[in-house]
């Protein structure tokens, strides 16, 4: 149940973001989302990609700092509410939330969010039994 | 005569100056100082014309105090007088020049004679034997061959004292990574800095070091920390000792550690050494810090009239458990013109490195850029990030920035900005690695 996400260190630098983003293109990996979390120095790029283990081995083949973390993906109904309620699940559960960050695509009338706990086995146990739908990594949308 | 001719002494004779009883060593230092005084006077103009204006003469040496009145030779005599100016022989007594890397202006130029080379390579062969070396020691030799006094200093002790020498120079890591598993030596000479990236570099070619026949290093050339030894001993799997040369006075082989590994014992039958206050000039009593200034007490081609190293240490008085009598120095920290000085304060890049490597998960990849904007002195710490430290999170690595932050600033007393990098993103060193730059004389 957990979706294997890959995160790059990157420097505040001109060509930090593009390089690594051209280095997975040509080795014909998609980026299914991701999310850019930044500081004034440095920054973190979190990306879900087609190939995870393939994706891994080319950025570390080029240099860059990468490391995959286990995140969750979880279905929600795409309405107002549907994030609120998901959220009020998580914290009935007393869990913390590292980040998050969504897919670009609805489908149709369901909404996909990935969420980094601290303790993802954990979590997915606690919000399965109650009643969350979560989203196996094979089952994430590639287009 | 050649170190073939050394290497068939004995160990037990070769050494023996290292156990001298204090009276004989004394004596003999005397008579030498004596005759190099004399030497200096007759044959160099500089030192004669030097020693005319101290009001001194050769006469004038009747006991090992009277060196102080001898004047102090500095850095810039060396290149003032470039290239030949401070010869004592004539070229065709010079069997070998070597030139230092100087990284302003001219390189200093030093000279052997035949004799001077017998005398160089022996010093060389006592500091093998030191660290616990022998002959039959399969000895790799990352030093730079060349006009650099490293590569060939080495070379020659460690043919003399009998070992297989694979001459393999610095650079090109891979292939050292490949002689190290392939051709199997026991010792390994390098900089400390180099010696760093292989191992680093042999983590990631999947290689450990520590599996490897490799048992001492024998390093130097540049200062190094006590952090970085154990990180290198653990790292490969040997003991690593320190080497104090410089080609002023001949190249490596001035000083070594012996396996108390408690200050490096000076070959001070050879390079009389002193401790002086660098402000006045005095010479300090003993176990007090300050310059190392050494006189050569057997050198033919270039002797050496209390050069002042620049390097800041103190004298161990204690007698040392090996049992040798040569005195031993403090590893050098820090050296005089290592310091910086930082918004007026005093900073030695040897402390920003025990303060890095005392903050857990720091590789001992590091830089430090000064600059000064709006005429205030600013320092910033370039540190790789590994893989140890990224683990996802941002505040766990802004944790860490704050935390070299806050124990560099306990530790030197100045603020610096903290940068985080990339891995490989500060220049590996082959040779002496460049710590720090410095913009703000732009």
């Amino acid at each position: 149940m957990k979706i294997h996400q890959i995160s790059v260190f990157m420097e505040n630098r001109p060509g930090q973001l593009s390089h690594p983003c051209r280095a997975l293109a040509d080795a014909g990996i998609n980026i299914l989302t991701l999310s850019l979390a930044d500081t004034q120095q440095f920054g973190i790029m979190r990306l879900i990609v087609d190939n995870w283990q393939r994706g891994m081995d080319v950025l570390a083949g080029k240099g860059y700092l990468a490391k995959a973390t286990e995140v969750a993906a979880i279905e929600v109904a795409n309405e107002p509410g549907g994030l609120a309620r998901i959220l009020e699940i998580i914290e009935s559960c007393e869990m913390n939330i590292e980040y998050m960050y969504a897919f670009p695509c609805a489908r149709g009338d369901k909404a996909l969010l990935i969420f980094r706990f601290d303790d993802p086995d954990r979590a997915i146990s606690a919000l399965t039994g109650k009643g969350a739908q979560l989203v196996r990594e094979q089952d994430l949308p590639t287009r | 005569m050649t170190s073939a001719h050394i290497g068939t002494q004995s160990p037990s004779t070769l050494n023996g100056p290292d156990f001298l009883g204090h009276e004989s060593l004394r004596k003999g230092q005397l008579a030498r100082l004596k005759a190099i005084a004399k030497l200096a006077w007759d044959k160099v103009e500089p030192y004669r014309a030097r020693m005319q204006n101290a009001s001194v003469t050769p006469d004038d040496i009747q006991s090992l105090d009277d060196i102080a009145r001898l004047p102090f030779t500095v850095k810039t005599d060396l290149r003032d007088s470039y290239p030949f100016g401070l010869l004592a022989a004539p070229m065709s007594e010079v069997v070998r020049l070597h030139a230092s890397s100087g990284t302003t202006g001219k390189p200093i130029v030093v000279a052997y004679t035949a004799e001077d080379m017998q005398v160089w390579t022996s010093t060389m062969v006592r500091a093998f034997h030191a660290c616990g070396c022998h002959r039959g020691d399969v000895v790799q030799n990352a030093y730079g061959y060349g006009l650099f006094t490293g590569g060939l200093g080495f070379h020659y002790g460690a043919e003399a004292l009998g070992a297989t020498v694979i001459p393999v120079s610095g650079g090109n890591t891979d292939r050292q990574i490949m002689l190290m598993k392939d051709f199997g030596p026991t010792v390994v000479c390098s900089t400390p800095s180099y010696f760093v990236h292989i191992i680093e570099r042999a983590g990631e070619l999947g290689v450990d070091l520590r599996t490897l026949p490799l048992r001492v290093g024998l390093f130097g050339a540049e200062p190094w920390s006590n952090a970085m030894r154990r990180h290198m001993e653990k790292g490969a799997g040997i003991k690593a000792y320190d080497m104090y040369g410089l080609s002023e006075i001949a190249g490596p082989g001035i000083g070594a550690e012996c396996c108390c590994q408690e200050g490096l014992h000076i070959f001070e039958d050879c390079y009389y050494p002193e401790i002086i206050d660098p402000a006045t000039g005095d010479v300090l009593p003993a176990g007090q810090e300050g310059e190392l200034v050494l006189t050569t007490l057997r050198k033919a081609a270039m002797p050496m009239i209390r050069y002042r190293t620049r390097d800041i240490t103190s004298f161990v008085c204690e007698p040392c458990e090996c049992g040798r009598t040569i005195r031993r120095i403090r590893r050098i920290g820090r050296r005089t013109d290592d310091m910086l000085i930082i918004r007026g304060v005093n900073v030695f890049p040897s402390q920003i490195e025990s303060a890095l490597l005392a903050i857990e998960g720091t590789l001992p990849h590091y830089e430090l850029v000064l600059t000064r904007q709006g005429g205030l002195d600013r320092m910033e710490i370039r540190v790789e990030v590994t893989a140890k430290d990224f683990g996802d999170e941002i505040k766990a690595l802004e944790s860490l920035r704050s935390r070299i932050s806050a124990g560099v600033a306990a530790t030197v007393g100045i603020h610096a900005q903290v940068s985080l990098v990339e891995p490989h993103s500060i220049q590996r060193s082959t040779g002496k690695a460049k710590r720090v730059i410095d913009n703000r004389n732009v």
